[in-house]
């Protein structure tokens, strides 16, 4: 008998079907990865293995076999001993995920009296072995600690460890690695993958990232509309995808061994930083986000800011546009002192809900700058409007929309039209594609390209993924801890790193060849060991 | 630790600076109108002559930032009053002479205390146990018909003004059932169990109301926690209702319930008078009503001051437990 | 390329919502509560009252001042002659003890001084809330921290014994349904201060704020059309609590003494002496009451009502109140 056997599943929350017919297995020990964007209903799935929907109001149709409990049928009491007992989940969110009012060793405790019959020593030092299982350093110390004394990839660590608790024979991962950095991610999917070898459980994994799922299963499950689109191994269904779906998917992932642009190579510079610095917080508390950083841009050109979370770069960004004043450096644009805000130089919002007004329509909000420059005749302004909109791939009509009216990806391009409404020579990028499901990341990476060699902008490209820098920059500048620790053409910076944490990023960023996948993984070994 | 003994230090120190301006702003508002303040003191019928001398009498005459000097001075050290005749001297911390019975506000007020103290302190027992008891009970029945019924009557509970709850209660235990007979004050020492009976009616009128929004907060940070990420992982992991509800959403509702029962004390204070006042309590209320009717600043000021002391402590003490309950607070 | 290219983006989210202005959505939102609905009509209801005070005693042929001596038995102490309290035809609600004047006439005229008194008062609170609580969000530093601490202070004032003390100093020639309103609302506008103060610090830090600002628009342009609509939802919400609030605080003074004084009636001033009369004139205690019970009853309602309709998400996870909204949870489904 399989270890997962779901027949027909179709869920329904009132009016929307977030999954339609979807029939798969799993067998003992084996790897699955539900993969799709968002919307697709994958995690829908994954909370149906656990019967989560439980009195939640969503009506829930077909057989779902977990380790031998129907799931569909089985009583409160049978689906409370298979959740953590025989089938464990891991979260998205770790921090949210865990209760921040009690000791991580405790909730690991709890969940596991629950399901053994033992003392409440017995199950506080069998938290402790888990945790130390997982690679928490000093783990019956550590685990006293509530979860938000953990770093974010120590609190995943600590929810497999939960995980692992009970020894479950199938782990349900939930975008697991969606909240971490790349190198963190890397750790912890090696994590799962050490641990897949060490227990023989299943794992089904629920992720976005084509390359997370490369890394770590065996067989992929591509969903769209709650509907399987392809199923098959990993090296197949990724290598040589018979759907036309999935073949976009994967023409849409950014790779960092992808066909470049050829870079241009202009000489005159628009925006120059000297030596530039910001702290937060005064005195002890102190904070320096952003130490001595020098940077020129020039006409024409993109350069590419890298960095994981806490490197400073988003608040390089915000000085560079004049959002945020630095504490110390010199900023000059066109050969002028550059301070405060200055409409030539613009910026392109990382979140495509909070970076448009909901209370004012999009026309209105591209309508900004030329309201504030002062003209006053409303006819050109709709006019101007509206011609910024087709030029960002909208219609002039949209102008009367609301934001909420739009997709993620279409409010990103009012976000660019925006921008653009004020004539800029320079526009800073500030993470402008990662709330984006990839394909329309995509679409918005061309969109800015084409913007580009047409207006002859100069762009700063913020971004924490390495693989969508090298596909649009020019030249790249790594960050950590405020510094740059590496600046230079993209080809040089990505074929041969000179810094060792240049060289960690990238070796932490998933391939979407499985075995591309194991060299690299074989690799960060190496690397962890040197 | 350190951090959480820092944490307590700065927040004595922002106490007893707030406690400063509202002292401030209290002597100033009420000790601005200098000629009013004698005129009132004096009575109607004063002629302009007497007037002046009233005022000269109580140094209506000094500069304010004088006057309020020396009303600092005795808070800290106590001062000398001359009432006419003789000579009082008024020991720290001195509040100031009753313009109407030469007695001293300090020992006035003192006087009065354990009546309001008996009144706020049992109230606040009941209210504590009825309102998250209510509210725990509605949160676990969430959905049911029983959770409405208590909606109902703790949203009933919370539109009912304190002297409506207390008129009725008196009117039908005390006067139509004769259940009870109607509420006189007896010392805790000379007789507790007498005490008790006597404030049973006080305390429900003053409770009643105050355990309903007690019951509404809980309720919904109750709600508010079981909709949490958390919740979810631990309902992922077979864990029982039971356990849900009372161990990791009670939890969450700890800190917001000691936040509202810190600023209670201020309405629950203001609740009081008017339970004093309605049962004829002889409290700091009653004092105070007295007070105003008659236009005695030296009492009004120095109980306005006294409970405001009470107020600002009450969510000093409220912030450390926060902080204890939640070290994330001490962090930030 | 537009239409296709749309048509792939629209399909890969399931957030788009039909279109509604907030206005809109507010209204659509409060008509699916029952218990809001009924509480609003009741309102309504008790705002014209007050409103048509005048026209409504000259329709019994009465005023709230004129003593009626005769109506009333001195040698029993004031106790309203006839059945009821004294009701008849001239005197729908009968008369009060000791003077005689006509209860429906001094019910109607209450209701235009509570809820006047708590208007106005609810303005006050939210013209210097707002005015506060804003410029300590936008100002320097050193503004925020002056404005921050005084907010404190003036929320550390118990508001019951603050006013209590304050209505004692003010000479009695000042009208005084105003001066209960004033006083109320110059001591207790440190709760909405602090809403707004946060609320504009995190509207503040959105990047459509920063957006204005690179367009270049000054910070009066972005304060009026980037934050105040923002800090509206809360602001309503709060205040619409606010309301029966401080209609509790005026019955309260009024009941001390210190409120509205006779000859203007008042709720709270008429429960003053009740307790005596109950068992001669019980409508004396009960209509009073069960007038400001109502009253206030239905303003809680209303203002919980307002903010569900004003901040759904939070309102479904709290379910505060009584009224249920009626969706489903498809929104928390959805998400995968």
């Amino acid at each position: 008998m399989s270890l997962v056997d779901v027949t027909g599943l179709r869920v329904e929350f009132g009016a929307l079907r977030a999954v339609d017919g979807l029939s798969f297995r799993l067998e003992e020990g084996a790897a699955l990865a539900l993969v799709g964007e968002s919307g697709s209903g994958k995690s829908t799935v994954a909370s149906a293995l656990l019967g989560l929907h439980r009195g939640t109001g969503a009506r829930v149709e077909g057989t779902v076999e977990v380790a031998g409990t129907d799931v569909q049928r089985a009583s409160e009491e049978e689906l409370r001993r298979l959740r953590g007992g025989r089938a464990a989940m891991v979260f998205q969110d770790p921090l949210s995920s865990l209760d921040p009012y009690y000791a991580i060793g405790d909730q690991i405790a709890e969940v596991y009296r629950v399901h053994a019959r033992v003392s409440r020593r017995a199950a506080r030092a069998r938290a402790v072995e888990v945790l130390d299982r997982v690679g928490i350093p000093d783990a019956a110390r550590r685990s006293r600690s509530r979860p938000h004394e953990f770093s974010g990839g120590m609190r995943q660590r600590a929810l497999i460890a939960m995980a692992l608790a009970c020894e479950p024979r199938l782990l349900i991962a939930d975008e697991p690695t969606t909240a971490l950095d790349v190198t963190v991610q890397a750790q912890v999917l090696d994590l799962l993958h050490t641990l897949r070898e060490e227990t023989g459980m299943g794992l089904l994994l629920v992720t976005h990232d084509v390359g997370v799922a490369a890394e770590s299963v065996d067989e992929v499950l591509v969903m769209r509309h709650g509907r399987a689109v392809e199923h098959g191994p990993v090296a197949g269904v990724l290598g040589a995808p018979t759907q036309p779906y999935t073949r976009e998917l994967l023409a849409a992932v950014p790779r960092l061994d992808a066909p470049r642009k050829a870079s241009t190579a202009p000489e005159e510079v628009v925006l120059e930083a000297t030596g530039l610095r910001r702290e937060f917080g005064r005195g002890k508390r102190a904070v320096t986000a952003v130490d001595e950083v020098s940077l020129v841009l020039r006409r024409g050109e993109t350069l590419g800011v890298v960095g994981e979370s806490g490197s400073g770069k988003t608040t390089l960004g915000r000085m560079l546009v004049g959002l945020l004043e630095p504490t110390a450096g010199s900023l000059t644009f066109e050969g002028r002192p550059h301070t405060g805000v200055n409409p030539a130089v613009q910026m392109v919002f990382q979140d495509p809900v909070s970076s448009l007004n909901p209370r004012r329509s999009v026309g209105e909000s591209i309508a900004d700058p030329l309201r504030a420059r002062g003209e006053r005749q409303e006819g050109r302004i709709r006019e101007r409007v509206g011609e910024l909109l087709e030029r960002v791939g909208l219609e002039a009509a949209h102008y009367d929309r609301y934001p909420h009216e739009f997709s993620g990806g279409q409010r990103q391009r009012v976000g660019i039209a925006r921008a653009l409404a004020a004539d800029p020579r320079v526009i800073v990028c500030d993470e402008p594609v990662s709330a984006l499901d990839v394909t329309t990341q995509a679409h918005v990476v061309d969109l800015l390209g084409e913007l580009q060699r047409e207006l002859g902008l100069a762009l700063v490209f913020v971004a924490h993924d390495l693989a969508v820098v090298r596909q649009v920059s020019d030249r790249v500048a790594v960050m950590r801890r405020g510094r740059v620790v590496e600046e230079g053409p993209v080809g040089e910076v990505y074929e041969s790193p000179r810094d060792p944490y240049t060289r960690q990023l990238l070796a932490a960023v998933p391939a979407l060849d499985p075995q591309a996948a194991a060299r690299r993984r074989a690799e960060r070994r190496e690397l962890a060991v040197a | 630790m350190n951090g959480l003994t820092g944490f307590v230090l700065r927040r004595a120190v922002g106490a007893a600076v707030t406690l400063f301006a509202i002292s401030v702003i209290v002597y100033v508002v009420f000790y601005a109108t200098p000629g009013n303040v004698a005129q009132i003191t004096c009575g109607p019928r004063c002629s302009p002559e007497q007037v002046h001398q009233v005022a000269r009498q109580l140094n209506l005459d000094d500069p304010l930032f004088v006057r309020y000097g020396h009303f600092l001075q005795g808070l800290v050290a106590g001062q000398d009053y001359s009432t006419g005749t003789s000579v009082q001297h008024c020991s720290a911390p001195c509040l100031g002479l009753s313009y109407q019975s030469d007695q001293q506000v300090t020992q006035l007020i003192l006087a009065k205390l354990p009546v309001s103290l008996s009144l706020v302190g049992g109230a606040m027992v009941i209210w504590l146990i009825l309102g998250v008891g209510t509210g725990v009970l509605s949160a676990w029945r969430r959905g049911r018909i029983s959770e409405r019924v208590l909606t109902g009557i703790t949203l009933a509970g919370t539109a009912t003004p304190v002297f409506v709850i207390g008129l009725v209660l008196m009117i039908v235990v005390c006067g139509e059932l004769q259940l009870l007979p109607f509420p006189q004050y007896v010392a805790l020492g000379d007789d507790p169990e007498q005490w008790a009976w006597n404030l049973v009616l006080p305390w429900l009128s003053l409770a009643l109301i105050e355990a309903a929004s007690f019951a509404r907060l809980t309720r919904a940070s109750m709600l508010e926690t079981l909709a949490e990420d958390h919740i979810r992982t631990f309902r992922a992991y077979g864990v029982g209702e039971r356990s849900i509800v009372g161990r990791h959403a009670l939890r969450g509702a700890f800190a917001p319930v000691i936040a509202l029962n810190a600023t209670n004390v201020g309405s629950a204070i203001g609740g009081a008078v008017l339970t004093e006042t309605l049962f004829g309590l002889p409290g700091i209320g009653q004092e105070l009503v007295h007070a105003v009717n008659v236009v005695d600043l030296p009492v009004v000021v120095g109980m306005v001051l006294v409970i405001g002391f009470f107020v600002v402590f009450a969510n000093a003490v409220a912030d450390v437990l926060y902080a204890v309950a939640d070290r994330r607070v001490v962090l930030t | 390329m537009s239409e296709a290219l749309l048509a792939t983006e629209a399909a890969g989210t399931d957030t788009i919502v039909p279109a509604a202005s907030g206005a809109r959505q507010f209204w659509r939102r409060l008509r699916t509560q029952r218990a809001a609905l009924v509480a609003a009509a009741l309102v309504a209801l008790l705002v014209l009252v007050a409103l048509a005070a005048p026209l409504l005693t000259a329709l019994e042929g009465q005023d709230p001042t004129t003593y009626h001596p005769s109506l009333v038995d001195s040698a029993r102490g004031g106790v309203p002659i006839g059945s009821l309290g004294g009701t008849s035809a001239d005197h729908w609600f009968g008369v009060e003890p000791q003077t005689g004047r006509d209860l429906f006439a001094r019910l109607v005229y209450g209701a235009r001084v509570s809820l006047g008194v708590a208007l106005a008062a609810t303005v006050v609170q939210v013209a210097l809330g707002i005015t506060v609580g804003v410029a300590a969000a936008l100002g320097k530093p050193w503004v925020d921290q002056l404005l921050s601490r005084f907010t404190d202070v003036i929320v550390a004032m118990p508001l019951m014994i603050m006013s209590l003390a304050l209505l004692a100093i003010v000479p009695s020639s000042f009208p005084r349904p105003v001066l209960v309103a004033l006083v109320i609302g110059l001591i207790s506008w440190g709760t909405i201060a602090r809403i707004v103060r946060a609320q504009t610090l995190t509207l503040k830090e959105l990047d459509h704020v920063a957006a204005a600002r690179l367009s270049g628009w000054g910070t009066w342009s972005i304060a009026r059309r980037e934050l105040l609509p923002g800090i509206a939802a809360p602001v309503i919400t709060y205040a619409a609590l606010l309301v029966p609030m401080n209609i509790t605080v005026e019955a309260a003074l009024s009941f001390l003494g210190v409120g509205v004084k006779p000859p203007t009636p008042s709720w709270g001033q008429m429960l003053t002496s009740a307790d005596v009369w109950y068992q001669a004139a019980p409508q004396y205690l009960l209509l009073p009451a069960g007038a400001l019970f109502v009253t206030v009853l239905a303003l809680t309602v209303l203002g919980d009502g307002i903010r569900t309709a004003l901040d759904p998400r939070a309102a479904s996870r709290l379910r505060v109140g009584t009224g249920r909204r009626r969706e489903s949870k498809a929104d928390e489904g959805g998400t995968a």
